[in-house]
């Protein structure tokens, strides 16, 4: 059993796990039908990705393993997602943004898993890039609507923007395991997505009307599996049906 | 766009044309180009298929609608979900895009024309009903995954329109 190769996928399908969960609570909440719809849909792919690499994990770690047990039983410190993808959707302006923060790092990442020497991994980035290239759109094309759109609009997306800028740079550290895989031709070097990236997202901002928030502490720690205070409950709603029915189906 | 047919044994094929998507039962598995292969080895049958999205649910039903259909002939099937190649649009045959057409939902378009329509910049679907090509984008994201939300100008009706993923 490849540990480093395990912790290195669930470095990545954690982070769609748990955005795809956020952007469920949204099913039937959402500001409109077809905002509703669409961050659903999202949602829909990313949980569509995560079964992809949960099934390749099971696989590895044999024995009873399955795609659910991987979801749904482990416990908190072992969920590596980033920070940002488990902050909540406190109004549609953070939705939008923690979306846009992620899409665009997710979208670069992609591109790059896309020619790992793990077979599986690359037929896996290579079909959800596909679908993540909507994300991108939809999300930068919010940005830009709200940023330049009334008054309100423009400071709900800027506050939200602010307060999530924070965690934006945990998306380029490397585990251990990361360092491994890389070394191993496996898995990228994010630290090399990180210039770009900003780039990227400084570009969509500005032609949003939108200030590049300045900071100079980042948080950071899901990637080590030390998460914020919201990460409990995502994961007591996520996993009340697998504890409380082992082995259910539907 | 080109046609991508994957040869089967005409025995198969015709019983796999009898399996049709549960989302859009207009379209045949096979129309929709998510067969990949089909064989028979030892009086078994096993088939790939490919999902459209990865977050598709129909695919389980698809799987299950396969061995039912052979199982009614009398064979045991055996089917695998692949993931490469990646699904695109483009598998979708002339055969499967009259029938959206026909069943009210635009068939995709070429990648750039897609963007353009979907960002609004350009007027290029063509509705359903009518044909008209004032149509307006209402939603980038549709009843499902794959599908975008129209309307049309003239005829005033929405519809469905099948982005193009490649
Ligand atoms: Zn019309």
């Amino acid at each position: 059993m490849n540990n480093n190769l395990i912790q290195y996928i669930l470095g990545i399908a954690d982070n769609s796990l748990i955005l795809g969960q956020r952007l469920g609570e949204l099913c039937g909440h959402g500001p409109s039908i077809e905002t509703d719809i669409a961050l659903t849909n999202i949602s829909l792919d990313l949980l569509g990705q995560t079964r992809s690499y949960f099934q390749y994990v099971a696989q590895l770690q044999g024995g009873d393993a399955n795609e659910d047990t991987v979801a749904f039983l482990r416990l908190e410190r072992e969920y590596k997602n980033v920070l940002l993808v488990e902050q909540p959707n406190t109004d549609f302006g953070y939705s939008i943004a923690r979306q846009f923060l992620y899409d665009v790092y997710h979208l670069a990442l992609l591109e790059e898993l896309q020619d790992s020497k793990d077979e599986q991994l690359a037929a896996i980035a290579t079909k959800s890039i596909k679908e993540v290239l909507y994300h991108v759109r939809f999300s930068s094309d919010w940005i830009r609507r709200l940023g330049d759109g009334t008054e309100e609009s423009h400071n709900r997306i800027q506050t939200a923007i602010n307060d999530l800028w924070i965690f934006t740079d945990e998306l380029f550290h490397q585990t251990d395991a990361d360092k491994v895989m890389v070394a191993e031709g496996i898995g990228v070097d994010v630290a090399m997505l990180k210039e770009n990236y900003y780039k990227k997202v400084t570009a969509i901002l500005e032609e949003a009307t939108l200030q590049i928030p300045e900071v100079e502490y980042f948080q950071k720690g899901g990637k080590q599996g030390i998460h914020s205070e919201h990460m409990g409950y995502i994961l007591t709603e996520m996993q009340y049906m697998q504890r409380t029915y082992p082995n259910m189906t539907w | 766009m080109t046609e991508q047919l994957i040869p089967i044994d005409q025995e198969l094929l015709d019983i796999l044309e009898t399996v049709s998507d549960p989302e859009i039962p207009v379209l045949t598995i096979v129309d929709m180009g998510v067969v990949r292969s089909a064989k028979i080895e030892n009086q078994k049958v096993y088939v790939e298929i490919t999902s459209t999205y990865s977050g598709c649910p129909a695919m389980d039903t698809i799987a299950d609608d396969i061995k039912a259909a052979f199982k009614q002939k009398g064979y045991e099937a055996s089917v695998a979900v692949i993931l490469k190649p990646a699904w695109t649009t483009d598998w979708i045959t002339s055969k499967g895009r009259a029938a959206l057409e026909k069943y009210g939902i635009a068939a995709p378009l070429s990648e750039h024309a897609d963007k353009e329509a979907l960002l609004g910049n350009k007027k290029l679907v063509k509705c359903p009903q009518c044909g008209s090509q004032q149509t307006k984008v209402l939603s980038q994201f549709g009843s499902t995954a794959c599908k975008a939300l129209f309307q049309c100008e003239d005829c005033k009706e929405p519809f469905d329109y099948f982005k193009c993923l490649k």
